[in-house]
């Protein structure tokens, strides 16, 4: 039996602040502006924060845009004046964090993000320490909207993959569903009141969130059918033509994990680092070799490895597609390409023939 | 040091080898007292002097920044002061919508022999930098958010465009289209309420085109990709592009810096009455899961999402630029089909401009600190530039130079900034696609439209006009009519 408890709109910031003890919070924040954006920020006490969509998932808490693997300092050796000396630290920073507010695509998108990065043949010792100091408070969804699809990938608008807690908004407040022992025993703790005799009202508020989702095809056959059409240059091409190779639609994905990494600073006189940072396959660089040679020069090529990695070797090597259908790379594209449409018109495609 | 008391702050030099560094030498020679507080980095000539270095500078801490060159008529690869005039000129009177004192920066000339000159010259800069004290950091920057004002008059009325001979236009086109590679237009995205480019190859492609307030993409962006002469993949030979008058202005913009051939390109245009700023929009419409209908009128549009009717008027929420649009029927197309308005009236201050134009220094300095802090450095602001034709080898990303840090702040990102505005300084014609293009609505369309007036008030040009017209910034007189030399 799941552990409930109830908060009214009220009881949230004292919610916010019992996390805030022994935690970093991240809360979605509204940045004002013409066009206005949501984003995670640390919460302080008496910051306004939203429990919108937020426009950029809180990928970072786990998979920072920019982290210190290394930091190295080179000194001259006392004993030895000709020789140096190597200073290397490599602690991975983690900063206990509470995710407070995310959506359940964005959850999933850790757990998508946990089976290459914990499960693999090597474990990321910097991604594990954050990871395990994270806990995500999710937000069901009470209605779908016009770019989102969870539910055609494996997920929906209350699925508590990648979750600790689930919160569902009811008309006087929310009630919060421990969905992982480390979540209930959050909740447990917690100062909120029992909201066990909810449980029937929040099952029917997330059962009619599914009502307002768009049609569900069939995506059974699309790592096959996506795969199929590698070959097919004249498909990605077109489906590509009116991209800009930005980096927008990977930037804002809760589940795309490239990265680059540079050394920074000699380490002679003050200290360098090795820095990770984000880096995406929809930019020409990425692939360039130092030859000059790359093997993904066109932008057709650069879709096809997103959309194939999503939808056809993410699958084939961890079991379930690696896009979350949260939509933010159809609503942030400058050019509005729409990714269900690239894999619908690979499985009609493939239908044909 | 007995020229100046206090404390020493930071100066970065930038001298030119010939002339300045030769100054400062024969100054030290003769044993001519200065301040201590100058740093020289000598490079071979004035000209070599990128803006950007003065930015990064100045944002990596440096107190004030002074170049100095030959002076004019001196220059030993006999022109390069002459553009570096032009450029620093440019650069200074930037500055201040960056929340940076323009008085940190100054440019001069000091010729070898000018010893006493020189000692002068650094005298008086050092105590003007002692005057100003340390420079504000963006690191201790209280971040600032504000809106800007998108309430706004029309140069001429604004509309939904269905009156427009959108039929003849596709006759023409479809008569055309065997000779040509692909056209370029629009059609529906996912919705009624949002377009996305149309890629025309065949006859029926081209009865997908559509024609209308919801046109925002510029399809000059695609232009550099597809006929650019400096662009080794994936080539065609010729292209058309149906245009929106600003659209055209990138592409003349293109023909002027001789980025694309002519004869690769057959404009077509219609007479625009005005596009969406599709934020607004959107913020309006709020969560919804599905367009219903659009329904068109004269003055604007009503669009129901999940049931509920949303009433636009297009004089209310069109994009920015459209209120100031002095040329919504591309002058220089090949097919024209349709006839341009009467403009009345004069431009007025774009409203992003306005709102920094009202601030203090110090305001927009905790603006731009403010705002930028949520950039993802996604760069979709400078791939959606039509202009920006080098986006495949961008300093940004390169290693070599390694012009921006990977670090995460505010500092490396607004420096991405510096670099696109300046990259597009005299060439930028303000489509406004990098603004559009940015998912977090950061308002930097702001910094190209001052460079716009700067350059505007000094070479007296607009971009993108006329196709056989030199941008300022390639060109030069050896008497500028607008550069008020300062002395120093
Ligand atoms: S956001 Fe859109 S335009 Fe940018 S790379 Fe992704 S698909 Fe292309
Ligand atoms: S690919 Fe697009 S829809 Fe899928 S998870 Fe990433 S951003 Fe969301
Ligand atoms: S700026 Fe002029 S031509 Fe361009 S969309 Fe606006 S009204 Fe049309
Ligand atoms: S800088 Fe912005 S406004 Fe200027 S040409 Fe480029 S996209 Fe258009
Ligand atoms: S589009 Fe916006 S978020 Fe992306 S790099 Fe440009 S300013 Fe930053």
């Amino acid at each position: 039996m799941s552990t409930y408890r109830f908060a009214k709109s009220s009881d949230l910031p004292a919610l916010l602040a019992f996390f805030a003890k022994e935690n970093r919070v991240l809360v979605p924040v509204v940045k004002q502006a013409v066009k206005p954006s949501v984003v995670f920020a640390p919460w302080k006490e008496g910051m306004d924060f939203t429990l919108d969509k937020p426009t950029v998932p809180a990928k970072e808490a786990v998979l920072p845009p920019s982290e210190t693997l290394v930091t190295y300092e080179k000194t001259r050796n006392p004993e030895e004046p000709d020789k140096f000396l190597l200073h290397l630290d490599d602690t991975p920073e983690a900063t206990p964090t509470v995710v407070f507010g995310c959506r359940a695509c964005d959850a999933r998108g850790y757990a998508t993000l946990d089976r290459p990065f914990l499960n693999g043949l090597y474990k990321d010792p910097y991604y594990a320490a954050r990871r395990n100091s994270l806990t995500v408070v999710t937000l069901t969804c009470n209605s779908g909207c016009n770019t989102c699809f969870c539910h055609w990938v494996g997920g929906g608008p209350s699925s508590p993959e990648g979750s600790d807690i689930l919160m569902t908004e009811l008309g006087d407040g929310y009630v919060l569903q421990a969905v992982s022992e480390k979540g209930k025993a959050v909740l447990e703790a917690s100062p909120l009141a029992d909201g066990q005799d909810r449980e029937k009202e929040v099952m029917e508020t997330r059962k009619a969130a599914w009502a307002t989702l768009s049609k569900k095809p069939d995506l059974s056959f699309a790592p096959d059918r996506v795969l199929a059409r590698f070959t097919d240059t004249d498909f990605w091409k077109k489906e590509t033509e009116r991209c800009l190779s930005c980096g927008a639609c990977t930037y804002f994905c809760p589940s795309c994990y490239c990265f680059n990494i540079t050394d920074e600073g000699s380490g002679m006189g003050k200290p360098g680092r090795r820095i990770r940072s984000w880096d995406n396959c929809m930019s020409s660089l990425f692939t360039r070799e130092a030859s000059g040679h790359n093997p993904r020069a066109a932008k057709a090529e650069r879709m096809r490895q997103r959309v194939t990695h999503k939808f056809a070797t993410y699958p084939e090597n961890w079991g379930a597609f690696s896009c979350m259908g949260c939509g933010r790379c159809i609503s942030n594209c400058p050019a509005r390409i729409d990714i269900r449409q690239i894999v619908l018109d690979a499985i009609a495609l493939g239908e044909k023939e | 040091m007995p020229v100046l008391e206090g404390k020493e702050l930071r100066i970065v030099a930038f001298l030119c080898n010939w002339c300045s560094y030769g100054g400062a030498d024969t100054a030290g020679v003769a044993r001519a007292t200065q301040p201590t507080d100058l740093r020289i980095i000598r490079v071979p000539c004035s000209g070599r002097i990128d803006p950007l270095f003065v930015l990064r500078a100045l944002l990596n801490g440096a107190d004030g920044v002074l170049i100095s060159g030959c002076h004019p008529n001196d220059c030993h690869y006999s022109a390069g002061n002459f553009y570096a005039r032009r450029r620093l000129e440019v650069l200074k009177q930037f500055l201040p919508i960056l929340g940076i004192d323009d008085r940190r920066f100054e440019y001069t000339w000091v010729s070898a022999s000018e010893g006493q000159r020189w000692q002068q010259v650094v005298t008086s800069f050092t105590q003007r930098i002692h005057e100003l004290g340390p420079a504000p950091r963006l690191e201790d920057a209280e971040p600032l958010l504000e809106m800007a004002d998108m309430a706004l008059k029309p140069l001429r009325p604004l509309g939904t465009g269905q009156k427009a001979p959108l039929d003849e236009l596709k006759a023409c086109i479809k008569s055309k289209i065997k000779d040509l590679d692909v056209v370029i237009g629009w059609q529906q995205g996912y919705d009624a309420a949002h377009t996305v480019p149309l890629f025309m190859r065949t006859e029926e492609d081209v009865d997908r085109l559509v024609w209308g307030p919801f046109n925002v993409n510029n399809p000059a962006t695609y232009v550099n990709e597809m006929i650019g002469k400096a662009v080794p993949l994936d080539k065609v030979k010729k292209i058309g592009v149906v245009v929106k008058g600003c659209d055209s202005r990138s592409i003349v913009e293109m023909l002027q810096e001789k980025l694309i051939d002519k004869d690769n390109i057959v404009l077509f245009a219609l007479p625009c009455e005005g596009t969406f700023d599709m934020a607004r929009i959107d913020r309006e419409l709020g969560r919804y899961s599905k367009i219903d209908k659009v329904e068109y009128d004269e003055a604007g549009v009503t669009i129901t999402a999940d049931g509920t009717p949303h009433r636009f008027c297009i004089t209310d929420y069109a994009q920015g630029k459209c209120y100031n649009c002095s040329m919504p029927l591309a002058k220089d197309a090949d097919d024209i089909f349709g006839t341009a308005p009467e403009i009345t009236g004069t431009p007025s201050t774009p409203p992003e401009l306005a709102m920094l134009d009202a601030m203090t220094l110090e305001q927009r300095f905790s603006f731009w600190k403010g705002e930028m802090d949520r950039c993802l450095r996604c760069y979709a602001c400078r791939n959606a530039c039509p202009l920006c034709v080098c986006k495949d080898y961008c300093i940004a990303e390169t290693r070599e130079p390694h012009f921006i840090s990977q670090e995460w702040n505010v500092r490396e990102k607004i420096y991405f900034q510096y670099i696109h505005a300046m990259h597009l300084a005299g060439r930028c014609t303000l489509c406004g696609e990098c603004q559009r293009a940015c998912p977090v609505g950061i308002p930097i369309l702001a910094l190209r439209q001052q460079l716009v007036r700067i350059i505007g008030q000094l070479f007296d040009y607009k971009s993108g006009m006329d196709s056989t017209a030199t941008p300022p910034l390639l060109c030069y007189k050896v008497e500028e009519t607008n550069i008020k030399q300062r002395e120093l």
